[in-house]
């Protein structure tokens, strides 16, 4: 087949064709770049998720009457929660140890006769610490519930609830709260960096460790056309597998994209060359595809997972731990999905991330450069 | 029995001749544990928000200076017009505006009610949630002493909440044990996947499989790195886990390497199984990812596994990081022993006796 009579076109062409045929005869590339996404995407949708609701608790009521039915109610109807009524605090602790349930509230004895007496009646709440997360959430709702209960109560009795101050809350952008449309965009950037540098390390460092790439370099090939030729199948693959990383959050997982698609794509783009640039350069440093593979989970894909700030907040990081964020591109990314899916087009988030983009891209592609020329000496 | 020690040998020696994969094997983990073990975190520190007080009276006063002492928050910025908040927001500079309106300590004072308008970035919806709480927290004790102050009676039915095992909710003591399983994972897995496929690629499988040496011989000496090295490392961890980072181990260590060791032989089992499947070696590191990852999501390492929608809580029996998680926290925090942990154990075991007599059943019957 003839591309072009110009021999450049020609050489870089033959290249793009030889990877895209290796692309598509390998079927763990395939994989790699449809199958992982769909998995992935379906997996962390649906499978990561930090909403609680219907946690077990545990009632323990010492003496039944009418407030504390009317407490346990309060705690029956809620949605969050799921009670389950122990007839001493023994068995609940028991069940709390057996993680049967994440937290018992507790009525004591006294509990009514201390509230109509006019003095203080406490209500004990154990809640199973170890998940600091789940408990903190835990916390918030049985507050909540009592919180309610609480005005509820008062409006029987005839009088105001004693509460001076009231908190007048709007969440903007997600008042839901649902943690899939802040972690279904998030996915998109971990994807990408899958596809992008660790299929790229690998098939790379295959060929150095195979000596194709030697062969390669004696060719006409220019240092230019060889990099492009290796970047622009994997850049393809890695668009098609964002576009449809893109169609399932919005379709499967009805995630509203607010921003315009035109600088998702943009961004998604410059990402995808950030990601592709360190694939290539692990696989110029390790050479062998054991090395390449374990340097790329280690430098790309926890990073991206845990630095990144799509799951952990990243002001709550220790300050040096915040300033090693800085080296995670996905970080950036990260944050621009969030914005461009849940606020829309907010340009200086938008903007202050691609210029760091940017600069990485700069940054990889002269080390690349550079490490590249090196090896043909 | 000499058979498999000197393949067991010839294997470490596969692994650690090179430098670069002895270094990937040694220092990656360390590193890790040290990086994620501070950044892991759900704890909210210094949270920015800002502040738009529109009184001028000394409650308001009172109540900021609350935020300000408070270490979950940090006040960046007080801003004295409305068209401040929403760039505020939508930049991310801060994550929630609290906004006090003009007669609040006048309002107050008559005995009226008052309130507090805060706007919350819920991007992050966790983070939102948690700072709700820590705000609402604040808010509850400020109106109780304000209440007492002015010598009226306050809440009468109260709150007193206690945080079994871990007291101070701490992130870390939840991740960090979690992170001696994650680690200890994808080692064995990585060193296991690969000592298969790497003489399949080069052709001297096929050359092993001539000589004296049983299947199941093959299966044991190709077994014996992961499972030391695994066990290396993860008693790195769980020392660095008690010296480094204080975790309280507080249960049987007999018990927590029980479960460690039946957890690495499920690992490996899954490992060589990989690794008998694939041709190539990178075959066998795409293999061992597409598993590593949602043995990670479905674990509960990160989230919990109630949250889940049934079909996939089934999915997470088959996966051998759920049942150490819970033995390697359960023995750290909550102090526990042998027979809590039983209906750990036991699947553990069946995974791997499973993985493992499939993996050498594939030596034998997988041939290229």
């Amino acid at each position: 087949m003839r591309y072009s009579n110009h021999p450049a076109k020609m050489r870089l062409f033959g290249l793009i064709r030889k990877e895209t045929w290796q692309i598509i005869r390998d079927p763990s590339s395939i994989a790699i770049a449809f199958i992982m996404p769909l998995v992935l995407l379906l997996l962390f949708g649906y499978g990561v998720s930090l909403d609680a609701k219907h946690i077990p608790i545990g009632i323990v009521i010492e003496q039944p009457d009418l407030t504390t039915e009317s407490l346990a109610g309060s705690f029956e109807r809620s949605e969050f929660f799921k009670p389950i009524q122990f007839m001493a605090i023994q068995s609940a602790q028991q069940a709390l140890d057996e993680r049967k349930i994440e937290g018992i509230v507790w009525l004591r004895t006294n509990f009514t006769r201390q509230l109509l007496a006019g003095q203080e009646a406490p209500i004990s709440i154990l809640i199973n610490g170890v998940d600091s997360n789940q408990a903190n959430i835990t916390r918030g709702y049985i507050q909540g519930t009592w919180l309610s209960w609480l005005s509820k109560y008062a409006e029987i009795q005839g009088h105001e609830l004693p509460m001076p101050i009231s908190l007048e809350q709007r969440i903007w952008f997600n008042p839901a709260l649902s943690s899939r449309l802040f972690l279904v965009p998030g996915l998109i950037a971990i994807i990408m960096t899958l596809i992008g540098s660790l299929l790229t390390a690998m098939v790379v460092a295959r060929e150095w460790e195979r000596g194709t790439m030697e062969a390669l370099m004696v060719t006409p090939l220019r240092m230019s056309e060889m990099l492009a030729g290796k970047l622009i199948p994997y850049f393809i693959l890695g668009m098609g597998g964002m576009f449809f990383s893109v169609a399932i959050a919005v379709w499967q997982f009805n995630v509203p994209l607010l921003g315009s698609f035109w600088l998702l794509t943009l961004s998604s783009a410059l990402f995808m060359l950030v990601a592709l640039m360190i694939g290539l350069l692990i696989s110029i440093v390790s050479k062998n595809q054991f090395v390449a593979g374990q340097i790329a989970l280690l430098v790309t894909f926890l990073p991206a997972f845990i630095l990144s700030g799509f799951l952990f907040d990243i002001n709550s990081m220790p300050q040096p731990i915040q300033l090693l964020t800085h080296l995670v591109p996905a970080r950036y990314f990260v944050a621009i999905l969030q914005t461009l899916f849940l606020a829309g087009d907010i340009w200086p988030v938008i903007l202050s991330n691609l210029a760091a983009l940017f600069i990485m891209l700069i940054f990889f592609f002269a080390i690349v450069w550079h490490k590249s020329y090196k090896r043909l000496d | 029995m000499g058979h498999i020690i000197a393949l067991a040998i010839k294997e470490f020696l596969a692994l650690f001749r090179d430098k670069r994969s002895r270094m990937v094997i040694i220092g990656p983990p360390i590193m890790q544990l040290i990086v994620f073990g501070f950044a892991a975190t759900y704890d909210l520190n210094h949270v920015p928000i800002a502040i738009y007080n529109q009184d001028r009276g000394q409650v308001s006063r009172d109540l900021i200076s609350k935020f300000d002492g408070s270490p979950n928050f940090k006040i960046i910025q007080k801003i004295s017009h409305d068209d401040e908040v929403s760039p505020l927001i939508n930049n991310r500079d801060a994550l929630l505006v609290v906004t006090i309106g003009p007669n609040f300590t006048a309002n107050l004072l008559k005995g009226e009610k008052a309130s507090l308008q805060v706007v919350f970035d819920g991007r992050n919806s966790n983070t939102a949630m948690i700072a709700m709480n820590y705000l609402q927290t604040i808010l509850l004790d400020f109106n109780h002493a304000w209440l007492k102050k002015q010598g009226k009676r306050g809440q009468k039915v109260t709150l007193e909440i206690r945080n079994w095992h871990n007291e101070n909710l701490r992130s870390q003591w939840f991740i960090i044990p979690g992170i001696v399983g994650l680690l200890t994972l994808v080692v064995t897995l990585l060193v296991t996947a690969l000592s298969v496929a790497r003489e399949r690629e080069a052709g001297t499988f096929d050359q092993l499989l001539v000589t004296p040496l049983r299947p199941y011989e093959i299966l044991i000496g190709k077994a014996i790195p992961g499972i030391v090295i695994g066990l290396f490392e993860a008693s790195l961890i769980i020392l660095l886990a008690v010296l480094f980072f204080d975790i309280p181990l507080r249960g049987n260590l007999g018990a927590l390497y029980l479960g460690l060791i039946l957890f690495i032989l499920s690992a490996a089992g899954v490992g060589l199984m990989i690794s008998s499947i694939a041709v190539t070696q990178q075959q066998a590191i795409l293999g061992a990812f597409m598993f590593l990852v949602p043995a990670v999501i479905l674990s509960g390492f990160s989230t919990p596994i109630a949250n889940m929608p049934e079909v996939l809580q089934y999915l997470t029996l088959l996966d051998p990081l759920r049942y150490f998680l819970i033995i390697v926290r359960g023995v750290f925090l909550e102090g526990d022993s042998y027979g809590v942990l039983f209906n750990q154990y036991w699947p553990m075991s069946i995974i791997g006796l499973i993985s493992l007599s499939f993996a050498g059943w594939l030596f034998r019957h997988r041939m290229y």
